[in-house]
């Protein structure tokens, strides 16, 4: 409509400036994937051939990353915290939509407001804050009861607790939004038709907050995977993907290897977005 | 009388998660970081309650000219996104086809589902001396020799840019979308030219999404870590490398978490400023978006 009102020069600059856009987009996403596959001692042109070297040769100094222990142990760890995340900030979301749409209790805006507070905290100072606290009480303990707890220390449970309390918000937003959505009639019809309380959940509500469930857990999937920040502080022996990957980066410097990480990861986080994507677009159908 | 116990029941369960959550991992951690904060060790193991940290910042001009270049670059990069990003959503959400729109938006999405190291990685590739932008440079004749394009301030904002813009467009476009059409119409049949239906019409109504973007956007730039490091090296001088450099490279806890809250006092204040120069609140930009 407005499109049409504009003289067309200006929209075909509009349309160049979007491509622009989406080149820039796309640019250090493509370099960062493409080099994989060069047969190449280092990611920088010139090209000199195809090559899956990198991810499956078995010999340095080519070494590809399906033979190297370190990344393969920080995929691991990556998938092993990001399951808990996921896990539990979908559980603490789901909570909270209930909390927050159906319950009724003085403060609930100020409540809400601190719901979402975690997201506008620099993922650094979430880091150093928790991790001061888990240290403060750790030492506490050690010298007035002599108690040595070892998960307070820098580990894999920091780095799962650390992330969990800003992703929480992030479940819990979305999850909120849709149970915002959920028809209440239905609730009553069932429980017209003598159901108990907790059948009605498990047959009516839950499966209508499903998809929102699933899709927040994906998302925090994903960004516990990709975190950094926070994860830095918390880190403990076993790192994840993206500290080790880091730490490569810093002591041998670029190598190709960290290429076919990026293409594998890029790969293995767009099909996840498709499925959540997919879901989604279930329930707009239902 | 029962199903009212059974409701307050309910409500203790649902409110416990949310409430350990909050208490545990945010109130408390910040508290304990307070109270480090203004502790001082005078001896080995024996600490006094003092200013001392913040005036350690104070008398260190590197420290307090390191946290205004955070912040005003931060100010920039948050500028920046929005004056590139606003066209973007915009053309999404009013002009593109129903068909592409949706398919542009994913795009949009896509490098969120990228790690910050792996963006990262890929300017860097570009950039550097030996890299593709260098090199096609050379190819076309432009320049005569490889010309290195990183570590310097103008990587570190592009690397931002990149890194927070996804953030700007997300939330613009949800509000755009839910604004109606005829709305604009209305302004060109008054005589309005373009300039001042953007002005008057479409940025009025775009402000929760503007204000939303912005505090995210800011707020992510001024925390970010990696990017400044790896695109702008050893001159980077952001604010959240002297708290890494206080924690973990010279064990100074006390400096650090004096450090963290100076971000987090800083990174506040800007974002209560705007909330209160925009006339909006929190609640109504970042929680819907």
């Amino acid at each position: 409509m407005l499109a049409q009102k504009k003289t067309s020069p200006f929209l075909l600059g509009y349309r160049l400036y979007v491509v622009a856009f989406f080149i820039f987009l796309a640019a250090p996403l493509i370099s960062a994937g493409a080099f994989a596959f060069n047969d190449s001692l280092f990611p920088a042109l010139p090209w000199q051939g195809f090559t899956l070297d990198w991810f499956f040769s078995d010999t340095e100094p080519k070494l590809g990353m399906f033979h190297d222990r370190r990344l393969l142990q920080g995929l691991y760890y990556s998938f092993v915290i990001a399951i808990f995340v996921a896990a539990l900030s979908v559980f603490v979301g789901t909570t909270n939509a209930f909390l927050f749409v159906r319950g009724e209790f003085p403060g609930k805006n100020f409540f809400y407001i601190m719901m979402v507070v975690p997201l506008v905290i620099p993922g650094v100072i979430l880091g150093i804050s928790i991790l001061v606290l888990a240290s403060d009480t750790a030492n506490y303990l050690e010298d007035t009861i002599d108690l040595e707890l070892e998960f307070l220390r820098p580990g894999i449970l920091l780095v799962v607790l650390g992330q969990f309390s800003f992703i929480a918000t992030i479940t819990s937003l979305v999850i909120t939004a849709r149970l915002k959505k959920f028809d209440e009639t239905m609730e009553e019809a069932a429980f017209n038709l003598g159901a108990s309380r907790a059948r009605v959940l498990r047959t009516i509500t839950l499966p209508f907050l499903r998809p929102a469930m699933i899709a927040a857990g994906i998302v925090a999937f994903l960004v516990s995977f990709e975190n950094f920040n926070t994860t830095l502080f918390l880190v403990g022996s076993e790192a994840p993907l993206t500290i080790t990957m880091y730490d490569r980066m810093a002591k041998v410097g670029s190598t190709p290897v960290l290429n076919a990480v990026s293409f594998v990861l890029m790969v293995g986080s767009g099909l996840l977005a498709l499925l959540s994507i997919l879901i989604q677009r279930d329930k707009s159908a239902q | 009388m029962q199903n009212k116990d059974i409701k307050r029941l309910t409500l203790i369960l649902l409110f416990a998660p949310f409430a350990l959550w909050i208490l545990l991992l945010i109130i408390l951690p910040h508290i304990g970081m307070v109270v480090l904060s203004l502790k001082e060790k005078v001896a080995p193991r024996v600490y006094e309650y003092s200013f001392a940290n913040y005036l350690d910042f104070l008398h260190e001009p590197i420290y307090w000219n390191t946290l205004l270049r955070t912040g005003s670059m931060s100010l920039l990069v948050t500028a920046l996104a929005l004056l590139i990003g606003f066209p973007i959503a915009y053309y999404i959400a009013k002009i593109a086809g129903p068909r592409a729109r949706g398919g542009l938006f994913l795009l949009c999405l896509i490098p969120l589902w990228v790690s910050d190291l792996i963006r990262s990685f890929g300017w860097i590739l570009l950039l550097r001396e030996t890299g593709v932008i260098s090199n096609f440079l050379l190819w076309t004749g432009l320049i005569g020799q490889p010309v290195e394009f990183l570590y310097n301030d103008a990587a570190v904002i592009v690397g931002l840019v990149y890194t927070v813009i996804l953030f700007m467009i997300v939330p613009l476009v949800s509000t755009l979308d839910g604004m109606d059409n005829s709305m604009i119409e209305a302004g060109y049949n008054l005589g309005g030219n373009g300039f001042t239906v953007l002005r008057r019409i479409i940025i009025p109504y775009a402000m929760p999404g503007i204000v939303a973007g912005c505090i995210v956007t800011f707020m992510l730039s001024a925390g970010s870590y990696l990017t400044p490091i790896l695109l702008g090296g050893k001159n980077s001088s952001w604010f959240t490398e002297q708290i890494y450099n206080q924690f973990i490279t010279r064990f100074n806890w006390e400096g650090g978490a004096a450090f963290g809250m100076l971000l987090l006092l800083f990174t506040s204040i800007v974002i209560w400023l705007g909330l209160k120069l925009s006339g909006q609140t929190l609640a109504n930009t970042v929680a819907k978006s």
